[in-house]
């Protein structure tokens, strides 16, 4: 008899863990924790965009009643060092900018904290923030690309100098020479913001010498690398929690300055101290999507096989780093083009230094891609869809090598049959009444990183059998915490009922943030191998135990099922966990895991992709765009929990949806501020915007990526989006929209 | 829900006002059934006085302005945005917040159907959600999807779930046998 393979866990559509918590109101966030004598800092922003402060009067701030500081650049010690600009993906200290405020009186971007005002109550910090007087000796900013695009040039390195300004394969010249059809547009985009609903927050607490933060953040460690060095204490004594984050969105992907601040505010005053930013200031304190512009030019023979690529961005950045999010990279791998060049070109502003926003990145560059290939579709008169399938890249054409796992082919297909792609016939739409029905589609794509330190979990399994895996990362939203569970309970025979993950805490295994819809790998991947670990060190102590039934069995053959160590063949021979913990007087086990980095060059390209298609009316009298399907097909390698790998895919493709037809943030290019800084005014979808959303996965088994299989599928879903609606609303229209977002002025 | 008659702690039309503030002034607030006595600016919210001064801290600021409604709670059994109602002014008159929604352990309909509707992510705007969609119930306001999503369109859920609040809504009204 052969023990039955157990259902695994991984995949199932568990409901999550936190649900509890989060419906009750008990679920603790960073702005939620009360500690004795807890005081409330407010932050002051510049009301200017450059310049400098010539005064700053903190008299009536400090009259005010319950008012225990005002901190300003002329008391505010300094900071010990500023580390460079890198993404916190790799894990060490990742400063949104490299540039500190109140450090001296120098104005880069409006908004700019320039005050801290500590008070007894909220509403008393609040008020006094508003006594705080200051005059600036004003310059003229630059603040939009219009003002600086005779200064623009290609930086050497952007993104924490991970990336090339420059790139080029093949020879685009050529391609573009001999190409029979070409297509040069240009798209431009609004800055954007994440505007996650929770605003930024620290609660921060010294005891001696140690420092201890609550804060709002996608990783813990992060701001613990982050605060240490620009405080100049050893990380040891940094203690962060974040138990709950009420969205991030890439907010808070980096340590912006909000978390020092609290931290040497609470040192001043000798008392715990929340600083929760304002909506208002969620604006201008924790980056944004740049402003941008994508040139492409496309080449193409007469069957629509793309000879060359020319992708080009212009775009804003802050006086103190290159930064340009990655809108050419994995673009750049969707389609088999045999020459490809991409350039960043940046424009130096008084805006922060922009930053992560949800599919950042992707979701510019394959709204500029995606739709220049729409165009080249209406050119040719060939099918978009049918378009895509003749450039199918079925290899990396970056690298030259075949990919890990693919599966877009099969996102079409489904994606197509959802949507009723068949019905679709070029140059006519269908009507009803007022309103205009067209079809679109678009490839997504997101690029897999893999780690570049280990990525470490625990795993303890205690004598009743109830095990925990523990690591630092946080939960915004991800699900994590109940995919972690089922990890944990597969890689250890156990019920999931019977298993738990803790996260949130940087005593716990370090990992790196949780960003670039990597959480699922990276944190799986360790939660994985140090059950496994555990699972093995179990099995190798019952083998050699003579009073265990598996005595001398060879480990291989041990399997773990249903809470059990038993031998593949003859299941009814061997111990539960129970069993032999309890006979060693041992009252739990653990075991480490230690996922990456990868040593040496994998074999295969690793790529995450997926099909949109949607339909939309465009209402021809009032110009009102409704978008009434979206079916998103996707192919993220292996899912752990389908119910929230599906969420998370929706909620990608109405961010999508969002960014499409929504989100701009307008800047006042005279006075360099942000015209809109609040949710009545910065628009996102409501309920009564949301369209029917279909999501399918399209499950691919890939023994590269990492050793779960796991892609990912935090953006993927809004990659492509917006130009698949607006591919539609051409369809619908005939009228070509080439701005995000698309708006009433645009269509009518 | 019926609504309550103004209680004797309020003021009347009789007389004027006594003067209350600007400093704390004590300030009595039925929440969740219990009565809490705090000393309070008359200038602070609900909200501050929930979270800050109740330790209530379910009720959620996304924004301050009444723009995102993630600080829903019910005053007099209908829904208000906590953030724009100053707590003095609540005096007399019941609130409920999501604290106070789930009898002991059992949970409140709603809540069970947004857990099995995996109607939230990041749960921040959650507790503003169901108190505004339990209300919605009361107020009729469920016929179909459409009159659910625009009756729930003052509660943003920056992560999107709102398929599956729309779903959680019509399930607890399909099951809920005596709406009323």
């Amino acid at each position: 008899m052969t023990a039955t393979a157990p259902t695994p866990v991984i995949g199932r559509p568990l409901p999550r863990v936190d649900g509890r918590p989060k419906t009750t109101g008990t679920a603790r966030y960073s702005a939620d924790v009360s500690l004795p004598g807890l005081t409330h800092a407010v932050l002051v922003g510049a009301a200017i965009a450059r310049g400098r402060i010539t005064a700053i009067d903190a008299a009536d701030a400090l009259d005010a009643p319950g008012v225990l500081a005002v901190l300003t650049h002329e008391n505010l010690p300094r900071v010990t060092a500023q580390p460079p600009l890198l993404p916190s993906l790799a894990g060490g200290p990742s400063p949104g900018q490299t540039f500190c405020p109140m450090q001296d009186d120098r104005i880069h971007y409006a908004g700019q904290h320039i005050a801290v005002v500590v008070a007894d109550t909220y509403e008393r910090a609040l008020y006094a923030a508003r006594l705080v007087h200051v005059r600036y000796r004003e310059e003229d900013p630059v603040a939009v690309l219009d003002q600086g695009r005779d200064q623009a040039y290609v930086p050497e390195k952007i993104f924490g100098g991970l990336l090339p300004g420059r790139s080029a394969r093949g020879d685009v010249e050529a391609g573009l020479e001999r190409a029979e059809v070409r297509v040069e547009a240009t798209y431009t985009f609004a800055p954007n913001h994440q505007n996650p609903l929770e605003t930024s927050s620290t609660t921060a607490m010294w005891e001696g010498g140690r420092l201890f933060l609550h804060d709002a953040t996608q990783g813990p460690a992060a701001t613990q690398h982050t605060v240490s060095v620009m405080l100049g204490i050893p990380h040891a004594d940094i203690r962060v929690y974040s138990h709950y984050v009420g969205g991030s969105f890439g907010a808070k992907a980096s340590t912006w300055d909000h978390p020092l601040l609290a931290a040497l505010a609470a040192r001043h005053v000798g008392r715990p101290v929340r600083l929760a930013l304002t909506r208002e200031q969620m604006f201008t304190s924790c980056g944004h999507r740049e402003e941008q512009e994508h040139r492409i030019a496309l080449g193409a023979d007469r069957d629509g096989r793309l000879t060359a690529l020319r992708h080009h961005k212009l775009s804003l950045t802050s006086h103190f780093d290159d930064w340009a999010e990655t809108s050419l990279e994995a673009p750049a791998q969707v389609y088999a083009c045999p020459a490809h060049e991409g350039v960043y070109r940046l424009v130096r502003g008084n805006t922060m230094t922009p930053t992560f926003m949800r599919c950042p990145g992707e979701g510019s560059g394959m709204f500029a891609l995606e739709s220049a290939l729409d165009e080249l579709a209406t050119r040719l008169d060939i099918d978009p869809l049918e378009l895509r399938l003749r450039n199918h890249a079925d290899r990396d054409p970056a690298s030259g090598k075949p990919w890990s796992s693919h599966g877009l082919r099969e996102c079409y297909e489904r994606g197509a049959e959802r949507i009723g792609w068949d019905r679709r016939v070029a140059g006519r739409p269908e009507r009803e009444g007022p309103w205009t029905i067209g079809l679109g589609m678009a490839s997504a794509v997101y690029p897999i990183v893999p780690p570049s330190n280990p990525q470490r979990a625990r795993a303890r399994i205690y004598a009743d059998g109830s095990a925990v895996a523990q690591a630092a990362t946080a939960e915004f939203g991800t699900g994590a915490a109940t995919a972690m569970a089922q990890v944990l309970a597969d890689a250890l025979g156990l019920p999931v009922e019977r298993c738990r993950f803790e996260g949130g805490d940087t005593d716990l295994p370090n990992v790196a943030s949780t960003v670039g819809s990597t959480g699922a790998a990276m944190v799986g991947s360790a939660v994985h191998l140090a059950a496994v670990a555990l699972r093995d060190q179990l099995i190798g102590r019952a083998v050699a135990d003579e009073r265990s039934p598996l005595h001398g069995a060879d480990p291989g053959a041990v399997v773990p099922v249903d809470g059990r160590m038993a031998l593949r063949d003859d299941p009814g021979t061997g111990e539960s966990y129970a069993e032999l913990l309890t006979r060693h007087f041992q009252p739990d086990a653990e075991a480490y895991g230690s996922f990456g980095p990868p040593q040496g060059e994998p074999p295969a390209a690793m790529i995450t992709l997926g099909a949109h298609f949607v339909e939309v009316a465009v209402d021809g009298e009032l110009g009102r765009v409704r978008v009434r399907r979206m079916a998103g097909a996707f192919a993220p390698g292996r899912v752990l929990n389908a119910r929230t790998a599906k969420g998370q895919l929706m909620s990608g493709m109405l961010w999508g949806m969002s960014q499409a037809l929504l989100e701009a943030t307008h800047m006042d290019a005279a006075t360099g501020r942000w015209a809109n800084p609040s949710l009545g005014d910065y628009l996102i979808p409501v309920h009564a915007d949301t369209p029917e959303v279909t999501v399918d996965l399209i499950e691919t088994a890939d023994h590269v990526v990492n050793p779960l299989g796991v892609k990912g599928v935090g953006e993927i879903g809004q990659s492509g989006t917006a130009a698949a609606i607006a591919n539609a609303i051409h369809h619908a229209t005939g009228r070509r929209i080439r701005k995000l977002p698309m708006t009433v002025e645009d269509t009518l | 829900m019926t609504t309550q008659k103004p209680t004797a702690t309020r003021p009347t039309d009789t007389g004027p006002l006594p003067v209350r503030g600007p400093g704390p002034v004590p300030v009595t607030l039925t929440v969740n059934g219990a009565e809490h006595r705090v000393d309070i600016e008359p200038r602070v919210s609900l909200l501050s006085a929930l979270r800050d001064s109740l330790l209530l801290t379910g009720a959620k600021r996304g924004c301050d302005q009444g723009t995102c409604g993630a600080c829903t709670v019910h005053v007099e059994g209908r829904r208000v945005l906590a953030c724009l109602t100053l707590a003095i002014a609540c005096e007399g008159r019941p609130i409920t917040t999501v604290e106070g929604l789930a009898d002991g352990d059992e949970l409140h309909p709603m809540q069970r159907e947004f857990i099995a509707c995996d109607a939230f992510q990041c749960g921040y705007c959650t507790p503003g959600q169901i108190m505004s969609a339990v209300a919605l119930l009361d107020e009729g306001h469920a016929s179909d999807d459409d009159e659910i999503r625009e009756w729930m369109s003052g509660n943003l859920c920056r992560c999107a779930t709102y398929p599956h609040i729309t779903a959680a809504i019509r399930a607890v009204r399909d099951t809920t046998s005596d709406p009323s």
